[in-house]
C-alpha cells in the first residue's frame, strides 16, 4: 500500500494546485474586504468570517502569477493555522482528489524563485500536473509591510 | 469584615460540607487512609488559619480534632463510631462559631471545654470515650453531634428551617403587644447558633467559584451580541415599524446592562497582584542591603482581569527597578539627608475612566545627563539628537530597548530589557507610562490603564473610501473646516501644515497620507479635523468624514498584519464589515509628532547603524600609551598585533613606517598625535609644548621594540604605536563620562580601570594619513 493524500484542489492563472485537505477549514465565495493599508502587498484585506476577522491573502502574488483582471471573482478557501483561520484567494476551485504516492514526483531543480520553497512537488495526473503547495512556506514572511 | 477573615470563611464553609462527608465516609469504612488525610489536612489548615487570623476558640478545638486524628493517622488506633460522633461535634461547634464570626463579628459565648475534653480522652484512651457519650456532649446545648448516631440526618441542620418559622413568626402572627413579649424571650431563647446558621449561609451561597475560561467565552459572547445589537439598530434606523424600534430600543438597554455586568465579573482589586510585592520588595532590600518601607493605597481598584494579567510583570519590574536602582543605599541616604529608609509606595485610583497606578519613591532619582552618555554611547541616539532634547526627553530614553544606565548587572535588574518590555507591555493593553524624575528626591512612574480591553467606545471614520475606528480615549475633539477656512486656517510652517486651536499651534497630519492610501489629502470643499492626543501632545488628524461613535470590539489583527504599528486591531461594525482601529500613538510617531527618540522605529534604526559601521564596542584591545594612560581600540577593528625591533622603522618623509607584510604600513604614535591634537584645539593661546614630548620620541627612545596595533580601518591598514598591549576583554562598556581630549569618543570603567576609548578615525584624519598601506605590487 502506498501513502494515499487527500488533495483539495484549486486553479489559478491556468494552473493547477493542490493543498492538504486536512488544513482546508471551509470554501467560501467572495466577500467584501476592507483594505489594509500598509500591509504587504499579498495581503488583500479582512473579511469577517461570522464574527471572526480572518486575513485574506491573494495565491496569484504569493506565487507571482499575474493579478487577475478587474471582474473577476477569486474564491475563499479557508485553512486552519496556529494564529487562527486565514484565507487564500483562489481563481476557482476543485475536487477534492485522493491521489497515491506513485504518481507524486519532486520538483525539479531548474524550478526557482520564490515557488521553490512553496511547491513541494507535482502529482503527475493523466491531463496535466497537479502542483502540491505548502501551506507553512505559503504563510511565511508576509509579516512584515512592503 | 476583614478580608482575611472573609476569604477565610468562604473558604472553610466549603470545606465542612467535605469534611461531614468524609467523616461518614470514614465511620463507614475506618480503613479509607486517603479520607482521613484529607479530613487531617483540611482541619489543620483550618487551625493554622485560625490561629493566624486571632480566633482562639475555634483553633483550640481545631486543635484538640487535630491531636487526635493524628494518632488515628499513626495507626494507633481505628476510626470509631465515637470518633465519627465527636468529629462531627467538631465540625459543628466550627460551624458555628463561624455563624458567630460573620453575624456578631466574633467567636461568640459558646462554650467548647466539654467537647475539647471529649476529644481528649479519646485521644488518651485509644478511642473509647469513658464517660457516657450522650451524657456529656449533650449538655451542650449547641453541639447537635450530642446525637447518639451520626446519620446523615445529623447533618443537616433541622434547626435552620425551624428557626426561619421563628424568626418569622413575630412580626407575621403575633399582632398583640401581650404576646410579643413573650416572643422575644423565646427568641433570646434560640441558641446563637441558629440565628448565625441562616446567615452564616449568606457568605458561602452568595459566592460560587467559576472557571475562568466561562468568563472568557461569556465576555466573547457579549461581545458578539454588541456586535449583533448595532447590527439590528442600524437595521432598525431604517425601519418606520415603532413597535420594533421599541423592541429595539430595549434590546439595546439590555444588551449594554448585559455587558456591563458580564464586565464586571471579570473585575479584580489590583491588590491581588500588589499583595506579592512586599515579600520581592524585603527580599531585594535585604540583597542590595537597603532598607525600603513600602505602602500601598486603593488596593481595592479593580481592573479587568485580562488586564492585571497584563500588567502583572511590567509593575513587578518597576517595583524591582525602583529598590534596585531607585532607593539609594542607607548610608548614601543619610549623606544626602534623607532618613536611611527608602520609601516605596503604590497608588491606585481612578481617573478619567482609566485606572492611575502610580509607583514612586524617594531615592536618587534619574540623572538626565548619564541618560544621554548612556544612550549616546549605545548608539540610540547621535550627539545631535541629544543636544536637542529636554531633561524629560532624556529621561524617557529609558524606554528605548537595549538601555540600562545601570553600571553593572545584578540579579535583579541591569540587563537592559526592562522599561522598554514596560512600556511596550502597557501599550499593548491600550496604556500609557509616564516616567518623572528629580535627580536626588525619587523618581514617580505613572500608568494609565483602560478598565477593560474587549469593548470600548470608539470614533468611526472614513479615509479613502475605507472606514477606520479611532478609540475613544485619545479623541480630544472634531473640529470642521469649509471654503476659505480651509486656505485661512491651515497654515504652513516651512511646508508643515499647523492649525491655530485657541492660540496654540497643533501640527496637521493627514491620514490618508499616513496611511498611504493613494487618494487626495483632504476631501474636497471641507476638511475634517479629528483632534487627538499623543503622550503629551496633541495633533490634528485630517480625515474624509466623521461618522458616529459606537461601542466596538476590540479583535487582534492576525500575525501577517502585526508588524504594521499603524493599527492596533480590527473590529466588525454594524454593517458586519470589518474596520480597522488606529492606533492613535503610532500615526503620531510616523508623523513626528510624538518624538521620534521612542518605540521601535529608532531601535531598528540604532541596530543598523551599529551594523554599517560594524562597530562592536564589547569585545575590546586594551593597550598603555605613553604617559601612563589606558586606551581602548574596538578588536572588531584590529587586524594583527605586531612587535618591530626598533631598527626597523624607516622613514619616509615625515613619516614613519615599516615594510610589513610585503607593503609599507604607516605608523602613528597614539600618545603623540594625541597631544598634538590637543594642542591644535585649544588653539595658539597654549602653544607650549608638553614637557613630555621632547623626553620620549616616537614611543621607542629607549625600548628596544616598538608595540604596534595593526588598525584595518576604512583607508586602509594604520600601524597604532603604543606603549604595552595588556589585554583583550569582553566589557558591558559603563559610560562614566564623555570624552576630555579630541581623537577619543569617550572615557569608560573597562575592568575597573579608566579607559578611553580612541576615535581612531580621527586620530587618522587629524594625521593626514589617507591611504594606509599599500603593497609593493601596487605601488609598482
Amino acid at each position: 500500500m502506498t501513502a494515499q493524500r487527500q488533495l483539495c484542489t484549486f486553479a489559478l492563472a491556468d494552473q493547477y494546485f493542490g493543498l492538504d485537505v486536512l488544513h482546508v477549514q471551509e470554501i467560501i465565495r467572495f466577500q467584501d474586504m476592507t483594505r489594509v493599508p500598509l500591509a504587504h502587498r499579498d495581503v488583500t484585506g479582512l473579511i469577517n468570517l461570522r464574527g471572526q476577522i480572518v486575513t485574506a491573502i491573494d495565491l496569484r502574488r504569493r506565487l507571482d502569477l499575474p493579478d487577475r483582471l478587474p471582474g473577476e471573482q477569486p474564491v475563499n478557501i479557508v485553512v486552519q493555522t496556529d494564529d487562527g483561520a486565514v484565507s487564500l484567494l483562489v481563481d476557482e476551485i476543485g475536487d477534492v482528489l485522493q491521489l497515491g504516492e506513485l504518481s507524486y514526483e519532486r520538483p525539479p531543480d531548474t524550478l526557482r524563485g520564490i515557488a521553490r520553497d512553496m511547491i513541494t512537488g507535482a502529482y503527475k495526473l493523466e491531463q496535466r500536473l497537479l502542483l502540491v503547495l505548502d501551506l507553512d512556506a505559503l504563510l511565511g514572511n508576509i509579516a512584515l509591510p512592503n | 469584615m476583614n478580608e482575611v477573615i472573609r476569604e477565610f470563611l468562604l473558604e472553610t464553609h466549603e470545606n465542612l460540607a467535605q469534611l461531614d462527608s468524609d467523616l461518614i465516609a470514614l465511620e463507614d469504612d475506618p480503613t479509607e487512609r486517603e479520607t482521613l488525610a484529607r479530613v487531617f489536612r483540611t482541619l489543620h489548615s483550618i487551625k493554622g488559619t485560625a490561629g493566624f487570623v486571632g480566633l482562639a476558640k475555634l483553633e483550640s478545638v481545631a486543635h484538640a480534632a487535630e491531636s487526635l486524628l493524628s494518632r488515628l493517622r499513626a495507626g494507633d488506633f481505628r476510626f470509631n463510631r465515637a470518633i465519627a460522633t465527636a468529629m462531627l461535634g467538631v465540625v459543628d461547634a466550627i460551624r458555628q462559631i463561624l455563624g458567630s464570626i460573620e453575624s456578631i463579628g466574633d467567636e461568640g459565648t459558646g462554650d467548647y471545654h466539654a467537647l475539647i475534653a471529649k476529644l481528649e480522652r479519646l485521644r488518651t484512651a485509644g478511642g473509647i470515650d469513658e464517660v457516657e457519650p450522650s451524657g456529656t456532649v449533650s449538655s451542650q446545648s449547641t453541639v447537635r453531634a450530642a446525637a447518639p448516631k451520626s446519620n446523615l440526618s445529623t447533618i443537616s441542620p433541622p434547626p435552620a428551617a425551624k428557626n426561619l418559622s421563628t424568626i418569622g413568626t413575630p412580626s407575621q402572627f403575633v399582632p398583640k403587644p401581650a404576646q410579643s413579649t413573650v416572643e422575644p424571650s423565646k427568641q433570646v431563647e434560640v441558641p446563637v447558633t441558629e440565628v448565625a446558621e441562616p446567615r452564616a449561609s449568606t457568605v458561602a451561597d452568595s459566592t460560587i467559584r467559576v472557571d475562568v475560561g466561562l468568563l472568557d467565552k461569556l465576555m466573547n459572547l457579549v461581545g458578539e451580541m454588541v456586535i449583533a445589537r448595532n447590527q439590528v439598530m442600524q437595521y432598525s434606523s431604517t425601519l418606520e415599524d415603532n413597535a420594533f424600534v421599541g423592541t429595539v430600543q430595549r434590546l439595546n438597554l439590555l444588551t449594554t446592562e448585559l455587558q456591563v455586568n458580564v464586565m464586571k465579573t471579570r473585575m479584580q482589586p489590583i491588590g491581588n497582584v500588589w499583595s506579592k510585592f512586599p515579600r520581592i520588595v524585603r527580599d531585594m532590600a535585604i540583597g542590595c542591603g537597603k532598607k525600603v518601607r513600602y505602602e500601598m493605597e486603593g488596593q481595592e481598584t479593580e481592573l479587568d482581569k485580562t488586564i492585571i494579567e497584563a500588567i502583572r510583570d511590567p509593575l513587578t519590574h518597576m517595583v524591582r527597578n525602583a529598590v534596585d536602582h531607585g532607593i539609594e543605599k542607607p548610608d548614601i541616604r543619610a549623606r544626602h539627608g534623607k532618613p536611611p529608609e527608602g520609601k516605596l509606595h503604590l497608588h491606585a485610583f481612578h481617573e478619567g475612566g482609566k485606572v492611575i497606578i502610580e509607583i514612586v519613591d524617594d531615592g536618587g532619582g534619574i540623572d538626565p545627563q548619564r541618560v544621554r552618555s548612556k544612550a549616546i554611547a549605545s548608539k540610540l541616539i547621535t550627539v545631535e539628537e541629544s543636544s536637542r532634547m529636554t531633561d524629560r526627553e532624556l529621561i524617557n530614553l529609558v524606554f528605548l530597548p537595549g538601555f540600562s544606565t545601570t553600571d553593572k548587572v545584578t540579579n535583579f535588574s541591569g540587563r537592559g530589557v526592562g522599561m522598554d518590555v514596560v512600556r511596550t507591555n502597557i501599550e499593548k493593553i491600550g496604556g500609557t507610562v509616564e516616567i518623572d524624575s528629580r535627580l536626588g528626591h525619587g523618581t514617580q512612574v505613572k500608568l494609565k490603564i483602560p478598565l477593560t480591553l474587549a469593548i470600548i467606545p470608539a470614533l468611526t471614520i472614513t479615509s479613502g473610501g475605507d472606514r477606520y475606528a479611532i478609540p475613544q480615549v485619545n479623541l480630544v475633539e472634531l473640529l470642521r473646516l469649509e471654503g476659505d477656512q480651509i486656505e485661512n486656517r491651515i497654515e504652513q510652517i516651512h511646508g508643515f501644515p499647523v492649525y491655530r486651536l485657541r492660540g496654540n499651534l497643533m501640527p496637521i497630519v493627514y491620514l490618508n497620507e499616513q496611511l498611504r492610501i493613494d487618494a487626495p489629502k483632504h476631501a474636497p470643499g471641507e476638511v475634517n479635523i479629528v483632534v487627538l492626543q499623543a503622550d503629551d501632545r496633541q495633533f490634528g488628524l485630517v480625515v474624509d468624514a466623521i461618522h458616529d461613535t459606537e461601542e466596538i470590539v476590540v479583535k487582534p489583527l492576525q500575525k501577517h498584519l502585526k508588524g504594521i504599528d499603524a493599527f492596533a486591531g480590527a473590529t466588525i461594525m454594524g454593517d458586519g464589515r470589518v474596520a480597522l482601529i488606529l492606533d492613535v500613538l503610532s500615526i503620531a510617531q510616523g508623523a513626528n509628532v510624538v518624538s521620534r527618540t521612542r518605540g521601535r522605529a529608532l531601535a531598528d534604526k540604532a541596530t543598523v547603524a551599529v551594523d554599517e559601521t560594524a562597530v562592536e564596542m564589547h569585545s575590546l584591545l586594551i593597550c598603555t600609551i605613553e604617559g601612563g594612560g589606558r586606551i581602548a581600540i574596538p578588536l572588531a577593528m584590529v587586524a594583527r598585533l605586531e612587535e618591530f625591533p626598533v631598527y626597523l622603522v624607516e622613514r619616509a618623509g615625515s613619516r614613519r613606517v615599516v615594510q610589513y607584510r610585503g607593503a609599507i604600513l604607516h605608523l602613528l604614535d597614539v600618545a603623540k598625535e594625541l597631544r598634538k591634537m590637543q594642542r591644535r584645539s585649544e588653539g595658539a593661546s597654549r602653544r607650549r609644548k608638553p614637557p613630555t614630548d621632547n623626553a620620549v620620541t616616537f614611543g621607542m627612545g629607549d625600548v628596544p621594540t616598538t608595540h604596534v596595533v595593526v588598525y584595518a580601518g576604512a583607508g586602509g591598514q594604520i600601524g597604532l604605536v603604543v606603549e604595552r598591549i595588556l589585554d583583550i576583554v569582553e566589557d558591558d562598556v559603563a559610560i562614566q563620562s564623555q570624552a576630555n581630549r579630541p581623537g577619543v569618543s569617550f572615557t569608560a570603567v573597562v575592568h575597573g580601570r579608566v579607559t578611553e576609548f580612541l576615535d581612531v578615525e580621527e586620530l587618522i584624519a587629524a594625521a593626514k594619513l589617507t591611504a594606509g598601506s599599500h603593497t609593493a605590487k601596487e605601488l609598482a
